[in-house]
């Protein structure tokens, strides 16, 4: 094993060493810069002030509630998609998949027109269950499950379909049912990747800017996020910005380098 | 009590068109090639698949009807199932998974648990209980699936080339377990597989099943004895010709013909043994021998001191000679040959 790796080291192409060293250095470069532009001495005032926390605690339980929605609907979206053949399934596919590729300005607009209080949808849940969206904290899930579920659902259906459907088959004849197969063979078996969207989903709304202030506002307390305190403190506090930035920065960093154990612990499981 | 699958199963251009029995005690072999329906007869057994025409039944009770939309769901069958695979769950130790079919019929889990223990120790791997079925060697793999098919006591055990997917060096010793083990089951035992050895150490009875019908059943030495597909006669090695059977003589459809003895007119099988060939250089008038017919040298195969030479002409053969009287003759693949074979040594029957 030891002697492959040194022998595959010692045959790098030096043009592509080069252009890879690059790529990792433009993405070094700019979080260097941050680091290096932080106010350090005030980090305990920033994120001590009401505000900082207010937001903070906002994005973390507005980013979990998506998650959780992501989870609730994505999984079964996954399932449908990966499993049942149906006329169209490549257009729902593409369909459900649209607001991870489109500008998040875009969905925040989409949202708005259909369930704002004066859209195609939004006027009937606030003429008849008293339901308003835009500029409520849940208008922010709404907006962040928006843009974060494609990324549970394109990483759960690639597992389902490269899952053996036969596991299922021989679940079936010892006797369980459809939903027991579910629980007990299909979903534990796709384990790592649903680690794996969940997170990804969930760090995909923790950093939701663009649809959340769209369709949510930025109202401190109630829709002002993270990201949205950020952009709002750079004009106001560009020392407060940073901060927030690099903690924006730290969170979402340790939840790569942990996924990354998931991603080889899955692959790992498809190789035995 | 007994299993009966007369059925159809149209999958694409494939027919599956067959009508078998099981008889309680006994373990049935399906025999046949790649592609020929085995596992789609199974998955229809299971209930994995609907049948298109036709009905299954097991000890009385309708499992499928085409006829009056009955469909019994594979987890309501009285059918366990040995995969080709295993397919055992990787994410669950070994006792769960033995035990996974009493918790999916509603056993509490410290009961299940107990009786998936008890069948491990029964298959001789009480200690692997708490193992993964990645930390298993492929007979064990199997004996495992084969305890979790049998915990739920099912009345019919289908088994999907259950030795397939062992190399050649543990082969051998899995079948003599499987054979022993299969012996403690009392159902009804229903095997697929593409290998005659197989069928000959496990089985009571045999199915060939060839492109989706079953072209001949009875017991091993019934069928080999007199094969009716050229399927069962490759399996066994030897020459079967079909024709029509007239003044003494077989009428191949190729043009040959072949002088037989004490066969009955019509439509006849002849299975002429490799063995009872012989080789020439030239034709000789001066034999007993009825039957001889020029050919060349096909393809020539050593296997130990016999050679198994093909022989290519109006009669398409495959004779088996010693090395010794191949050199003598000095053949090669090309060269002109003569077939010949007694009238006496050829076996006829009716198709």
């Amino acid at each position: 094993m030891s002697s492959t790796r040194r022998g595959d080291r010692s045959e790098l192409p030096v043009g592509v060493l080069i252009l890879a060293v690059i790529a990792i250095l433009f993405f070094a470069l700019p979080f260097l810069g941050l680091l290096w532009r932080a106010p350090w001495g005030s980090v305990r005032d920033v994120l001590g002030q009401e505000s900082v926390r207010t937001a903070l605690w906002l994005s973390v339980r507005t980013s979990l509630t998506a998650t959780l929605f992501a989870l609730v609907f994505g999984v079964p979206l996954a399932w449908l998609l990966a499993r049942v053949s149906f006329p169209g399934r490549g257009a729902v596919r593409a369909l459900c998949l649209l607001s991870m590729v489109l500008p998040p300005v875009v969905g925040g607009v989409a949202l708005f027109f259909s369930f704002g209080r004066r859209g195609l949808f939004g006027q009937y849940l606030d003429r008849w269950f008293d339901i308003q969206l835009p500029f409520t904290t849940w208008g922010v899930v709404v907006a962040q499950t928006f843009v974060a579920m494609p990324f549970l659902v394109i990483t759960v259906e690639a597992a389902l379909r490269q899952l053996d459907p036969r596991h299922e088959d021989a679940a079936r004849t010892l006797g369980a049912s459809r939903w027991y197969v579910f629980r007990r063979v299909t979903l534990p078996a796709i384990r790592p990747a649903l680690i794996a969207g969940a997170v990804l989903a969930w760090a995909r709304a923790l950093g939701e800017f663009g649809a959340t202030i769209t369709f949510a506002g930025n109202f401190p307390g109630t829709t002002q996020t993270m990201p949205l305190a950020t952009y709002l403190a750079l004009e106001t506090d560009p020392d407060e910005a940073l901060i927030i930035s690099i903690v924006l920065v730290a969170v979402s960093f340790s939840v790569l380098i942990c996924l990354r154990d998931r991603w080889l612990g899955g692959a790992r499981a498809a190789l035995a | 009590m007994s299993l009966q699958a007369d059925i159809a199963v149209r999958a694409g251009t494939f027919e599956l068109d067959v009508d078998v029995t099981v008889g309680r005690g006994e373990v049935l072999a399906v025999l046949g090639p790649n592609g020929s329906g085995k596992t789609t007869l199974l998955r229809a057994i299971a209930g994995l698949v609907p049948v298109d025409h036709g009905r299954i039944v097991v000890d009385g009770e309708v499992l499928d009807d085409a006829t009056s939309d009955t469909f019994v769901a594979p987890e309501h069958r009285p059918i366990g199932v040995v995969f080709q695979d295993y397919l055992l769950f990787d994410h669950l130790s070994v006792t769960e998974n033995v035990a996974f079919g009493l918790r999916a019929h509603g056993r509490p889990k410290a009961d299940s648990r107990t009786i998936a223990d008890d069948w491990l120790e029964r298959m001789g791997l009480a200690e692997f209980g708490r193992a993964r079925p990645n930390e298993l060697s492929g007979g064990q793999a199997q004996r495992v699936a084969l305890a979790r098919a049998l915990a739920t006591d099912p009345a019919v055990l289908l088994l999907d080339e259950p030795l397939a997917a062992l190399d050649a060096s543990t082969r051998n010793e899995v079948r003599r377990d499987l054979r022993r083990h299969l012996a403690t089951f009392d159902g009804m035992r229903l095997l697929v597989t593409h290998d005659p050895v197989d069928a000959y150490a496990l089985a009571d009875r045999v199915a060939i099943l060839e492109g989706g019908r079953v072209v001949q059943t009875g017991t091993i030495a019934s069928v080999t004895a007199h094969p009716r597909s050229r399927y069962v006669a490759d399996l066994i090695g030897t020459n079967l010709v079909v024709g029509v059977v007239a003044d003494g003589h077989l009428h191949v459809d190729g043009g040959a013909s072949i002088v037989v003895a004490d066969a009955v007119p019509g439509a006849s099988f002849a299975m002429i043994r490799p063995q009872a060939i012989t080789l020439a250089l030239t034709a000789d008038p001066t034999s007993s021998a009825r039957n001889s017919w020029p050919g060349t040298v096909g393809e020539i195969d050593r296997l130990g001191d016999r050679a198994r030479v093909t022989i290519d002409g109006t009669l398409p053969l495959t004779a088996e000679v010693t090395t010794a009287a191949l050199d003598a003759l000095a053949l090669r693949p090309g060269d002109a040959v003569h077939a010949t074979v007694k009238a006496t040594d050829i076996v006829t029957y009716p198709t």
